[in-house]
């Protein structure tokens, strides 16, 4: 196990070479210069070129990104050009604010989706079932920043329950509409892929199996078909905090939550690059995090996968 | 009489029209004994099986009419509460499929010791004690030490060792057995049997085989039922079907038996044609397409089971009270 995970961390090296390489490399190949960016419209030449060697701009690509490496590799993830602060500052400031709205928002998906796709499964084609099934392919159809203005519209003006944007003091409050609106999609797909594992676990033999023991419906449903069915499940879940985490822009934009999301949108179109390449990397670190945590927590949910030999789900 | 089945009806509502899967079978079992239900493949034996245990998945399924008499009492007019009392605690069931019958996701242990904990008042120390008995009774080496191991970690027959340990954890009154050995090998299926009968004796329980083999009714079997295409077609003690078979679809079963001294044979090659579909059954006698003997009366009237001698049943126009009149 220990060496397993050990391995699996080991492979972080390569990633991280591949992805600061290819961030870099398309940092350069988009039309724009940074250094225009960071001085008033009709900046003398002089002075454009001031700023160029102030932060290295001018020299050859693997140049700067050999100085970047070497700085990582010391723990140092560069200054911002437009914010003229250290990145890892920008990275602390931020990522909290995503992490804590993306877990609650993974939470309302897990629950949410999960609970919904097994009650549709279970009452198979009953009122219930045709609710969920209407319910998600709205959610799934209808635009995130749609669905989050009529969140806000509802609860936060009409009836005036929900704070609307912004993460005020921190409660718990200022965080619902936001998690509800950044789940949304992801916990309509959960609730139908919990479905259709549901309805194929059902019919198993072992569940009948399970009915002629004689153990209640309820038990047959939370223990032995649930079980089966969460394992599709988990990846998803796994991989969607990732996502979650990495592309809330719409949510933070129209909540105007200072996630880090909006940072990486802004940091992009003003060529940024030491703060793309710091929050990237950090989103790269917990994407592979999460699918180590996927892949161990696959060998408690089922048995006959040993870590190492992943069966395609 | 511990189980008596009384006009027994299941069928099954599906797309393309009604499957009677199980039409009119009646039979009765005592403590002690063993009933064999034999047929083809697709013959209804697993429906009768699953309607003892009121299992019907609904819809499609419905047990249309009829009576399952657990000690008398009707049990297909119980709550579901009261159904699963009976379920695995009075009246066992093993599947018919060892490698699909355990959950893959939960220890054996806990497989077997959950059906304890759900109907008897033990601890769980002694559900655990309990089933590592139960499983050195069945003949699994080492049985305390794989207590924590996963189905997918035991051969098919250890499998249905386990599936029979299973059933027997609560000391039923009543076993069913749905083809426990078709899956196994020839060596495991003679010691799966062998236990079986063996267990019976110590539990004095009631046993239901099921299978499509003549073959092994003979060692085990009191009473045996040949069932086709949902029907009860002969009915009677084991050795009047075997010295005077009343039906051709039994004598045509049993030219094909297969012998475990034998190499296995291709299954059931004498009888000619294959089972009719049960939502189109042949007018008049159902098995009358496939029968030698058949004359005009068969293609036009459904032939009642009578009885041609005392407790020896059987459902052919061409059967008179000295036997089959064509033998
Ligand atoms: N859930 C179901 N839905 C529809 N039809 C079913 C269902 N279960 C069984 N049947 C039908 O009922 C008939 C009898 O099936 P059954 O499983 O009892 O046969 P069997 O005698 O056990 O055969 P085998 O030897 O293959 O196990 C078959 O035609 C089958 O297609
Ligand atoms: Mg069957």
């Amino acid at each position: 196990m220990f060496r397993y995970i050990a391995k699996r961390l080991l492979q972080v090296v390569p990633v991280v070479i591949g992805v600061t390489l290819i961030i870099f490399l398309l940092m350069f190949i988009l039309p724009g210069d940074p250094a225009r960016m960071l001085v008033q419209k009709g900046a003398s030449p002089e002075v454009l070129q001031v700023i160029r060697e102030k932060y290295g701009l001018n020299q050859p690509w693997y140049v700067q990104y050999g100085k970047y490496m070497w700085n990582l590799l010391h723990g140092d993830f560069g200054t911002s050009i437009r914010f003229k602060r250290p990145v890892l500052d920008i990275i602390k400031d931020y990522y909290p604010n995503s992490i804590r709205l993306a877990l609650v928002a993974l939470i309302i998906e897990a629950v949410a989706g999960i609970a919904s796709g097994i009650i549709s499964a279970v009452k198979r084609h009953s009122f219930l079932d045709v609710l969920v099934t209407i319910s998600t392919t709205i959610l799934v159809a209808m635009p995130v920043f749609w669905f989050a203005m009529l969140l806000q519209v509802s609860f936060g003006l009409k009836w005036d329950i929900l704070p609307i944007s912004g993460m005020g003091d921190g409660s718990w409050r200022y965080y619902v509409l936001p998690a509800i609106a950044l789940a949304s999609v992801n916990t309509a797909f959960t609730a139908r892929i919990m479905r259709s594992s549901m309805l194929e676990v059902i019919d198993c033999n072992y569940i009948w199996v399970a009915r002629a023991k004689g153990l209640s419906e309820r038990k047959i449903i939370l223990k032995h078909a649930l079980k089966n069915a969460l394992i599709p499940v988990i990846t998803i879940l796994g991989l969607d905090l990732g996502t979650l985490i990495g592309s809330a822009i719409l949510t933070e934009t129209v909540f105007s939550w200072p996630g880090i999301g909006r940072v990486i949108y802004l940091a992009i179109l003003q060529r940024d690059v030491p703060v793309v390449m710091g929050c990237t990397l950090i989103l790269v670190f917990i994407f592979i995090l999460l699918n180590l945590i996927v892949d161990v927590s696959y060998t408690y949910l089922d048995p006959r996968i040993r870590l190492g030999d992943r069966r395609a789900v | 009489m511990l189980l008596g089945v009384n006009n027994l009806k299941t069928y099954f509502y599906i797309e393309c029209g009604v499957v009677k899967a199980v039409d009119g079978v009646s039979f009765s079992l005592d403590r002690g004994e063993t009933l064999a239900i034999v047929g083809e493949s697709g013959s209804g034996k697993s429906v009768t099986a699953l309607s003892l245990l009121n299992l019907i998945s609904t819809p499609p399924g419905k047990i249309l009419e009829g009576e399952v008499l657990l000690e008398g009492e009707n049990i297909l007019e119980f709550s579901e509460k009261s159904l699963q009392t009976i379920r695995g605690n009075k009246i066992a069931m093993i599947f018919q499929d060892p490698t699909t019958s355990l959950n893959p996701v939960f220890t054996i242990g806990n497989q077997v010791t959950e059906t304890i904990l759900t109907h008897q008042n033990i601890s769980k120390k002694e559900a655990r004690e309990k089933t590592v008995k139960l499983l050195k009774m069945v003949g699994i080496p080492n049985a305390r030490g794989r207590l924590y191991d996963y189905p997918h970690q035991f051969s098919g027959g250890m499998r249905q060792r386990v599936m029979i340990a299973m059933a027997l954890s609560c000391e039923p009154d009543i076993l069913i057995a749905d083809e426990p050995t078709t899956a196994l090998d020839v060596t495991t299926q003679a010691q799966i049997l062998e236990l079986i009968s063996g267990l019976q004796k110590e539990l004095n329980s009631a046993i239901i085989l099921i299978t499509h083999d003549f073959g092994i009714v003979a060692g085990l079997a009191d009473r045996v039922l040949v069932m086709y295409a949902g029907k009860a077609v002969e009915y009677a003690d084991v050795d009047a079907i075997y010295y005077r078979p009343c039906h051709p679809y039994t004598l045509g079963l049993m030219k094909s038996v297969t012998r475990l001294d034998e190499p296995r044979r291709e299954k059931l090659q004498s009888i000619k044609g294959s089972p009719p579909s049960l939502i189109d059954v042949p007018p008049g006698c159902s098995f009358h397409p496939r029968c030698e003997f058949a004359i005009d009366v068969c293609r036009k009237k459904i032939p009642k089971l009578i009885e041609i001698e005392p407790g020896h049943f059987s459902a052919c126009h061409r059967v008179g009270k000295g036997g089959l009149e064509v033998i």
